[in-house]
């Protein structure tokens, strides 16, 4: 029975070049990105390319996740919050796309490498730090003084709202990586009960129904756990840069 | 006692923290849906709220998964 671990291990595909003695390879991690970037890029293009008045199926699915977005972004951020709407867009569709293609059996998920989200975490992290100094100057530090605080729990609560801005970063990509990394983990360990139980004869098959059940079940979970995943990370970007927009509490 | 084993089983006691994590979101969801009854009209605006409620939350079971994370791999 195969490791449930080794679904996630970092193939070299093919040698590119190589740098002060590190070599720099095409990884299956680069290509299922690749994967990604290109069928988001065929979804968009290839579904508003005809700009028919009544939407077809592929224009259809383009339109409703450009609408969900912008929705999404203006009612926690406001309009101009819609500035950051490529942004926001471009981190929901590649997570969710990302996340569909790694439920297929045999591909691999970008997103349970917690450097892919970690990188995407720190851009939106150092977004919302340079576009809110670019923004307000020093009043941005208004954001770590709520109103209405009595003077002698201010420094507390100072060092609270300091900490829990700096962990953001570490919650906001630990979060898709752990629920990516553990729901593809629960499927291939159950997915093995399945041929270790067929292996035992007439009677282990009849009894490998059951967590065969089990595994379809619980892709429908994963179908709703990667959508789900890439609506927090989107919500969870705007409401930080809500805070770059809107320092004020 | 043997350093490994203590490492892993700091890694397990660590992800008890998870089922506090876990009485928040269940507390988070339980309340919306009990809301949601009463009021159906209004439930449909609070839905960022909740998914927020919900992010925050999951956030603290996350830190002790992390923990875990840290103490099997990374120390």
């Amino acid at each position: 029975m195969a490791d449930p671990i080794s679904q996630f291990e970092i193939k070299n595909l093919v040698k590119i070049a190589e740098i002060g003695g590190s070599e720099i390879h095409f990884t299956n991690s680069a290509l299922f990105m690749a994967i990604t970037v290109v069928g988001i890029w065929a979804l968009l293009v290839g579904g508003t390319s005809a700009r028919a008045l009544i939407p077809g199926r592929l224009q259809s699915i383009a339109e409703l996740s450009y609408e969900f977005v912008a929705n999404t972004i203006q009612s926690t951020a406001g309009k101009e919050g819609m500035r950051f709407f490529p942004l926001v867009f471009t981190l929901f569709m590649f997570i969710l796309v990302a996340n569909m293609i790694g439920l297929v059996p045999g591909t691999f998920t970008v997103t349970s490498h917690i450097v892919v989200t970690a990188s995407l975490a720190l851009l939106v992290f150092f977004t919302v730090i340079f576009y809110g100094l670019y923004k307000h100057g020093l009043g941005f530090f208004r954001l770590f003084v709520p109103h209405g605080i009595p003077i002698y729990i201010l420094p507390l609560i100072v060092f609270i709202e300091v900490l829990s801005f700096l962990s953001r970063p570490i919650s906001h990509s630990v979060r898709l990586f752990a629920n990516m990394l553990a729901g593809h983990i629960t499927l291939k360990v159950f997915a093995g009960f399945v041929t270790l139980l067929g292996g035992l004869g007439i009677a282990g098959v009849i009894g490998a129904a059951l967590p065969l059940i089990l595994v379809v079940a619980l892709t429908a979970l994963e179908l709703l756990v990667a959508f789900l995943q890439a609506y927090v990370f989107a919500i969870l970007t705007c409401i930080y840069l809500n805070d770059a927009i809107h320092p004020g509490h | 006692m043997d350093p490994v084993a203590a490492k892993y089983i700091g890694a397990g006691i660590a992800c008890i923290g998870m089922g506090g994590a876990g009485v928040g979101v269940g507390a988070i969801f339980g309340n919306y849906l009990a809301a949601a009854l009463r009021n159906p009209s209004a439930a449909q605006g609070q839905f960022g709220n909740l998914i927020f409620g919900f992010a925050v939350t999951e956030a603290l079971g996350i830190f002790s998964l992390l923990i875990a994370l840290l103490l099997l791999f990374a120390l």
